[in-house]
């Protein structure tokens, strides 16, 4: 047992948190245990120690028994460290002669013996009471916070958000991976349940965008870095070439006219491949910005995107004075600092050729729901007219709901939006086409304002909906009627047995699932992701924008799926959090930075490691030197400096080998 | 006024601590004049019982080297704690286990099976192995039992100083011995030699690199070294940055790395895991595959970074499971 350090007086606090600890964690035991222990002046369980009364018996206790020190424990730092150092800083004492020690994530909810639990509480209490006895008094450190705002994803969440931030003052950059701004809501035609039209609601907020002085448009464009810190981001923006300089084309789009294809030619990824483009092009008639690309995969000046020079160049005549076409153009990276992050990065839709029974890419008549939108579109490929691949009008439609959702063999979520989608595209391929519609669904989820109601008005219209999952799709006719048709085969559940019934035109309701590379993206922006890859909120309750590193928010379908107004009010919510910490002007940072002694020996292993670049050579006195500003604590240089000549606040020989011993000592308890 | 009395004595080493006092050269006259030596085995004639006459405490200071490493050698250290007033931990193998407590890394019937049956120059038909006693024409011998485990001196008695280095140079020995018969002897349990790494006194400091980056690893037969030039900027592992100073950084300057025998600073508790960690973070390579490949160049990672120290290394001993 290690002596008493003299003047060190800690109070010990464990927590029941409810039944959260205590129902695990035998707690008067761990208080009476902690009593025993050096140093320790008072030790007390309490049911909250959070709550009000919790916090004012620490604060006491400082005041009338004349503590040095204080240990909590209870749940996780991250979520009460903040809490409790404030009590102690209330009480008298400075905030970091605090320690928190965890039982409630690292013991009472991941053991299931409560006797081994209770052990396990009493060597983490050790743990952090011999630790906190070398906590010595610190300062909180301030820095500026830069006050742009880097909003990646131009989805209607990045472009809420980045208007939002715009109007209130702040510089964004806001940056689209593809070359217009409208995210998938773009592709709508109308919107659930008000039916209102998604261009008519959408392109002037794609529009104010682009007007906005305080935003800087960045399409086709991706982020490839970002290093830095809450406050101080530096972040590597990568603008792919469009083959056309986006300062001088006015979108006149008369180079697409002259394109030396007289016909468009090519799949076109805004009508989902519905429709046709030419090598030169322009996304949607109401792209934003109103900028031409040119695709030099299909473009006859390149042969498979390299520069030949063998076309005719008539786009190039067409542009004629403007000079707007320029096919030497090269990608450009452009280095912006900003403060805080916003990712709205959305989803991808389900890919449907997961579930191959359904018979997408096999019977051409098998829709996804994002082709149908664009069949249904006044401004689609067919000017809003349902016309199959096949060319004939359906004269019934079925539309299966959670497709690739609430399924174990695909993905186990509810997309949340497709059976109000799937209702939507119900009434408007009636109102288009007067075929009968046939909805397939599992439970019908409308939990929305006005979306029940919208069901209901849907059951009016006569739109069939019948409960069952889908088996198969097929084609194998057993009877004459069945003929020439798509065969939905589906369990009727409230029937009670097994229907056949034919269709021309299948529309697959598909879920909505993370972008195959949301890992990358989280890696970029140091985030974290659930299990199903959808990026995680900070608490899904209390700051479910927020993420777990400070100055990074999420918004949209890249935390999850939502429909657009939940989208719109988290990139609200986003937008508001950023401006929070813009507005406040400064960062406070941890004290838990790290210094050099004046034992160094100047070996310079330590300078090349500094993430933050925080670390040079004093040629004066020939050792190293960290600008404290730029340290972060992160204790690469600690760690690996051989002679043990840097030390970093908190984190000393004394306190981490004091927790260490703590932990691993063998005493009677 | 009596002469203070002063003892040199070995344990487990080499003999190269011993040859440092020799090194003194002519200032072992001055050492001769003011004290009085009454125990150096290597150089007089001396019995246990001459010592074990002398009463507790009638020696000023016993400058001892060498690990402890058999039953012997801790009865002797014992011993001699008992009859000085200062015991000196003298060289690497009594501050911290030195060359022998690379022994550590090994079980003891290990290492007396191939000592004593598979070495390749061994020739033992009946596979004889030392005993601890025996007895011939009546009369019984004994021999001293070797520890399971290499220990180094304040591991087993109380120790008052430390004077590192593999050996101690002659420097660094008149210096500590001038602060013991100084007015102010340093604080107990200090180490004689500076704090600060080797780096702070090489002649190879001036201009070596901040970006150190390794890309390979090799070892000094295997390329020819510049002169000058830092050795770890020509990928040779060089212990300097973790090891103390004091020493004049002699290798170094006769064209060899530091391989690390005056020990840490006081402020590590693991000069081989301190060296380790420096030089891993500062690889060039980021891949396990590429990692691995400039690894191959450090064959005998324990040899290297922890030559002296494997005795008071946290790592200190394997688990010897068998009990040999």
């Amino acid at each position: 047992m290690p002596e008493p350090r003299n003047g060190v007086r800690i109070g010990f606090y464990v927590c029941h948190c409810g039944h959260n600890i205590a129902s695990m964690v035998d707690c008067p035991a761990v208080a009476a245990y902690a009593a025993t222990l050096p140093n320790v002046a008072v030790s007390r369980d309490y049911k909250y120690l959070c709550s009000d009364p919790g916090q004012e018996l620490i604060k006491r206790d400082i005041a009338e028994l004349g503590l040095s020190h204080v240990v909590v424990a209870s749940c996780s730092p991250l979520l009460h460290e903040h809490t409790f150092r404030s009590a102690t800083e209330a009480g008298g004492l400075n905030p970091y002669c605090f320690h928190m020690v965890n039982i409630r994530e690292h013991d009472s909810w991941v053991h299931t013996d409560r006797r081994l639990a209770t052990e396990k509480a009493k060597a983490l209490a050790r743990a952090g009471i011999r630790r906190v006895a070398h906590h010595q008094p610190l300062e909180m450190k301030r820095v500026p916070i830069h006050p742009d705002v880097l909003v990646v994803g131009g989805g209607i969440a990045g472009i809420h958000a980045a208007l939002t931030l715009a109007s209130a003052g702040k510089k964004v950059y806001l940056v689209e991976r593809e070359p217009s701004i409208g995210g998938h809501m773009a592709k709508f035609d109308k919107t659930f349940p008000t039916l209102d039209c998604a261009a008519c609601i959408l392109t002037p907020k794609m529009s104010a965008v682009r007007s906005h002085p305080n935003i800087t448009l960045w399409s086709y464009s991706e982020v490839v870095k970002t290093d830095g810190y809450v406050g101080n981001y530096t972040v590597t923006v990568r603008r792919k070439p469009r083959y056309v300089i986006e300062e001088l084309c006015v979108g006149c789009q008369e180079c697409i006219d002259s394109c030396v294809y007289k016909k468009p030619m090519f799949p076109d990824e805004f009508n989902e491949g519905l429709g046709k483009r030419k090598p030169i092009h322009i996304p949607f008639p109401q792209a934003t910005p109103q900028v031409v690309l040119i695709d030099p995969e299909v473009c006859l000046n390149f042969k498979r995107g390299v520069l030949t020079d063998k076309c005719k160049k008539t786009c190039v005549e067409a542009c004629a004075e403007r000079k707007a076409i320029d096919f030497n153009q090269k990608e450009e990276l452009k280095e912006i600092k900003v403060g805080t992050i916003i990712v709205a990065t959305g989803f991808q839709p389900f890919d449907v050729k997961r579930v191959p029974q359904y018979g997408y890419g096999t019977y051409p008549n098998v829709y996804t729901a994002l082709e149908a939108e664009r069949l249904v579109n006044a401004s689609g490929p067919t000017s809003g007219e349902v016309v199959l691949r096949d060319g004939r009008h359906p004269n019934a439609i079925a539309i299966i709901h959670c497709v690739g959702s609430r399924d174990r063999k695909t993905n186990r979520w509810c997309s949340r939006v497709c059976c109000m989608y799937s209702m939507k595209l119900a009434h408007l391929l009636k109102e288009h086409s007067g075929a009968e519609v046939y909805n397939f669904y599992i439970d019908i989820r409308a939990p929305g304002k006005g979306y029940e109601e919208f069901y209901d008005k849907l059951n009016e219209e006569g739109v069939h909906f019948i409960r069952g999952r889908v088996g198969e799709v097929t084609d194998w006719a057993m009877t004459p009627e069945e003929e020439g048709k798509l065969v939905i085969r589906v369990e009727d559940t409230l029937a009670g047995f097994v229907r056949r019934i034919p269709v021309d035109m299948v529309v697959l309701s598909t879920g909505l699932e993370p972008h195959s590379d949301a890992q990358s993206v989280r890696r970029m922006f140091n985030m974290s992701c659930g299990t199903e890859g959808f990026f995680l909120e900070r608490h899904p309750k209390l700051a479910p924008v927020n993420t777990y590193t400070d100055g990074v928010f999420i918004a949209g379908c890249c935390q999850g799926p939502r429909d657009i107004p939940d989208t719109v009010a988290q990139a609200g919510a986003a937008a508001a959090e950023a401006m929070a910490l813009i507005d406040r002007g400064h960062i406070d940072q941890e004290p838990n930075t790290a210094r050099i002694l004046a034992d160094c020996s100047g070996c310079k292993s330590c300078i090349p490691l500094c993430p933050y670049t925080a670390i040079a050579f004093d040629s004066a006195t020939q050792k190293a030197v960290i600008n404290e500003a730029l340290c972060k604590g992160c204790g690469t240089c600690v760690g690996s400096c051989p002679s043990g000549s840097i030390i970093q606040n908190l984190f000393d020989d004394e306190e981490v080998f004091g927790e260490i011993q703590g932990v691993l000592a063998d005493e009677p308890n | 006024m009596p002469k203070p009395k002063v003892a040199f004595y070995w344990c487990a080493s080499c003999g190269g601590c011993e040859e440092t006092v020799v090194d003194l050269a002519e200032d072992i006259l001055g050492v001769v004049e003011k004290l009085d030596i009454v125990l150096w085995p290597v150089a007089m004639d001396f019995k246990y019982a001459d010592v074990e006459a002398m009463e507790d405490g009638a020696i000023f200071a016993t400058l001892l080297n060498g690990a402890i490493r058999s039953t012997e050698q801790e009865q002797m250290a014992r011993l001699l704690r008992r009859k000085s007033r200062v015991l000196v931990a003298y060289g690497s193998c009594a501050c911290m286990g030195g060359i022998p407590s690379l022994a550590n890394g090994f079980a003891r019937e290990e290492i007396l099976k191939f000592n004593y049956e598979d070495a390749p120059s061994v020739v033992n038909g009946p596979r004889t192995r030392p005993q601890l006693s025996f007895e011939e024409e009546g009369r019984k011998t004994h021999l001293p039992e070797q520890s399971r485990v290499v220990r180094s001196l304040d591991q087993v008695v109380d120790v008052d100083y430390f004077i590192p280095g593999c050996p101690p140079t002659p420097l660094i020995t008149k210096k500590a011995l001038a602060a013991l018969l100084g007015d102010a002897p340093p604080p107990k349990g200090s180490v004689l030699a500076p704090d600060t790494a080797l780096c702070e006194e090489c002649p190879r400091k001036v201009g070596k690199p901040a970006d150190l980056s390794f890309a390979q690893f090799r070892r000094p037969h295997q390329a020819l070294l510049d002169p000058e030039k830092c050795l770890l900027a020509q990928g040779v592992v060089c212990l300097g940055p973790a090891t103390r100073g004091g020493c004049g950084a002699q290798c170094p300057a006769g064209n060899m790395p530091c391989t690390g025998c005056f020990g840490p600073t006081s402020r590590v508790r693991d000069q081989g895991a301190k060296i380790l960690s420096s030089l891993c973070a500062n690889l060039e390579a980021k891949e396990a595959p590429d990692i691995d490949r400039v690894l191959e160049g450090i064959p005998d990672p324990v040899g290297t970074f922890y030559r002296y120290g494997m005795a008071k290394s946290i790592l200190r001993r394997r688990v010897d499971l068998n009990g040999g």
